[in-house]
């Protein structure tokens, strides 16, 4: 049977380019920042499966660049993964290992396991010596059980029952601290880890807009995008901005035609190649 | 006098400079004025406190550390300050006990005028933030995150009052506040479950909540706490004691069991 999934290179991390990118740096040459995802992302197994959760803003120092995004990516239909660290990073590995799992099941014909896509994180993010900056929180339900795990940029991963990632995941680990429980229903896990996920937001400045969930249980899969939000845009008058017509007086008007300057002639040939 | 080279900007209270810090002898670094800057050696951490009902609530663990060795394990860091106050104190020790005479000189002064007053909190905070600033503007810091808190009859009645100064003199007075770490994990719970007039027994669930947060997850923490209160009555230090820890999870005992040989 040949092998679905490529060799990996030989010999790691290539360190060809450092030499010129240090010179170029001495030389004046500003490197491009990092647009960093300053999340909070929690995960917790429940008596059915696993719970996971996402804040939605990404960071470019302190700026929001995105109020909406999201943190949870696809991995297998049965296995999903939150991502803190460098949004660019976190995106290519988890598309490229969802990719190596799909190929996998073809292989196999057999659905993916957890532990598959976390050998295959660590090993990918351990030969890049923690360049790719990806701190990740794998979940996931499969013929075995529940299972939950972090993965760090350097390639370690932990197994745990409840786990937080990210900047804010201080205020996210308290309180699970001191509210997890084995056996949480369904409800109480999708509780929990929305408060756990809305400490982040409102006690972490890296973290904020929005609540996004998933559950896994074995066979059913429930992204629920945006299932809090807490940070609503708020209007100093409660009609909003809207303006009707007549609001702003007119003085006077002036309309002027803009002369045509491209000539449009029909039945022209299709685009060449 | 020493100089050197490290300057403030790194870290607060509990960040001590590595592992060892007893070996910190660098040589003052070149040009001008010779700096007083420290290291911090035998550091507590966090302090937490909560205003409730008849007063005031604050809490810490016994412990303090030297580097990244738990060494003194009995420490008191709450003290009572004149009739009206609790003051408790993380980083550097040393630093604590210095301000501690200062205050009982403040005090005896103070009981010397025999005038009937006597200094309340909100008193002996502004004269430490004065007292920290003033020392972080000659580059020459008492490194601690100091939490006052008191009750004293005003104007209003009896008025609670709790503050926080920090090692380079900013101060701010709030219903809830924590040092060090308990900034980062205590808050998030402070913030959410706090709410005005708790009952002692209510605060004093509150803040095991946060210390037990705080056993878990932050390193030089130890499993022996006090807990101090303040009210109109007097403040009461009561003997340290220790939390219950679950370490029960079945997904603690064998982690690898989905995939044998795997690490």
């Amino acid at each position: 049977m040949t092998g679905s999934m490529d060799l990996p290179a030989k010999g790691g991390f290539s360190f060809d380019l450092c030499r010129r990118n240090n010179m170029l740096e001495k030389n004046g040459l500003k490197l491009p920042g990092f647009r960093k995802t300053g999340t909070t992302i929690v995960g917790l197994v429940f008596q059915d499966g696993v719970v996971l959760g996402a804040d939605t803003r990404a960071t470019e120092g302190p700026i929001v660049a995105d109020k909406n995004c999201e943190k949870i990516h696809f991995m297998a239909p049965n296995i999903y993964c939150c991502g803190a660290g460098t949004a660019a990073d976190t995106e290519a590995v988890t598309d490229m290992v969802s990719s190596q799992l799909q190929l996998h099941r073809y292989a196999t014909g057999r659905e993916s396991r957890v532990v598959t896509a976390l050998t295959l994180l660590k090993s990918h993010l351990f030969r890049y010596q923690g360049h790719v900056s990806a701190a990740l929180v794998l979940g996931g339900v499969d013929c075995t059980g529940p299972h939950l795990h972090t993965v760090y940029p350097h390639g370690s991963t932990d197994t745990l029952p409840f786990a937080t990632m990210g900047s804010g995941s201080l205020a996210a680990m308290s309180v699970f601290e001191s509210k997890y429980k084995e056996g949480l229903t369904r409800e109480e896990g999708i509780q929990l880890v929305s408060d756990a996920i809305c400490a982040g937001i409102f006690n972490d400045l890296g973290s904020g807009s929005n609540v996004d969930v998933c559950v896994i249980t074995k066979g059913k899969t429930e992204y629920l995008r945006n299932h809090q939000l807490p940070n609503p845009r708020t209007y100093a008058s409660s009609k909003g901005y809207s303006f009707t017509k007549g609001q702003t007086e007119v003085l006077s008007t002036k309309i002027t035609p803009l002369k045509q300057k491209v000539e449009v002639t029909e039945g022209g040939d299709a685009m060449e190649e | 006098m020493d100089g050197f080279a490290k300057s403030i900007g790194g870290g607060g209270p509990n960040v001590p400079a590595g592992s060892h810090p007893a070996g910190g002898s660098q040589a003052a670094a070149g040009g001008g004025a010779t700096q007083r800057t420290q290291y911090p050696y035998v550091t507590g951490t966090s302090v937490i406190a909560l205003k409730y009902k008849d007063g005031v609530i604050m809490a810490c663990d016994t412990g303090a550390s030297y580097g990244s060795t738990l060494r003194y394990k009995s420490v008191e860091r709450i003290k009572a300050v004149g009739k009206h106050s609790i003051i408790g104190a993380s980083g550097e020790y040393s630093d604590f006990q210095e301000i501690l005479r200062y205050l009982d000189e403040l005090t005896l002064s103070d009981h010397m005028w025999d005038d009937g007053n006597s200094l309340g909190p909100k008193e002996i905070h502004n004269y430490l933030t004065r007292v920290m600033y003033n020392r972080r503007n000659k580059f020459d810091p008492l490194w601690n995150s100091l939490v006052i808190g008191g009750v004293k009859k005003g104007p209003k009645g009896d008025e609670k009052y709790l503050g926080m100064v920090n090692m380079i003199g900013t101060h701010f007075e709030e219903n809830h506040v924590a040092t060090g770490f308990g900034n980062h994990l205590a808050i998030p719970i402070l913030r959410a479950e706090w709410h005005e007039d708790m009952t002692f027994e209510e605060a004093v669930k509150l803040v095991e909540k946060c210390l037990l947060v705080l056993l878990y997850r932050d390193r030089s923490s130890i499993n022996k706490f006090q807990i101090a209160k303040i009210t109109t009555e007097g403040s009461t230090i009561y003997p340290p004691y220790s939390l219950k820890t679950y370490w029960g999870f079945t997904h603690f005992e064998n982690p690898a069991q989905g995939a044998v040989g795997s690490w």
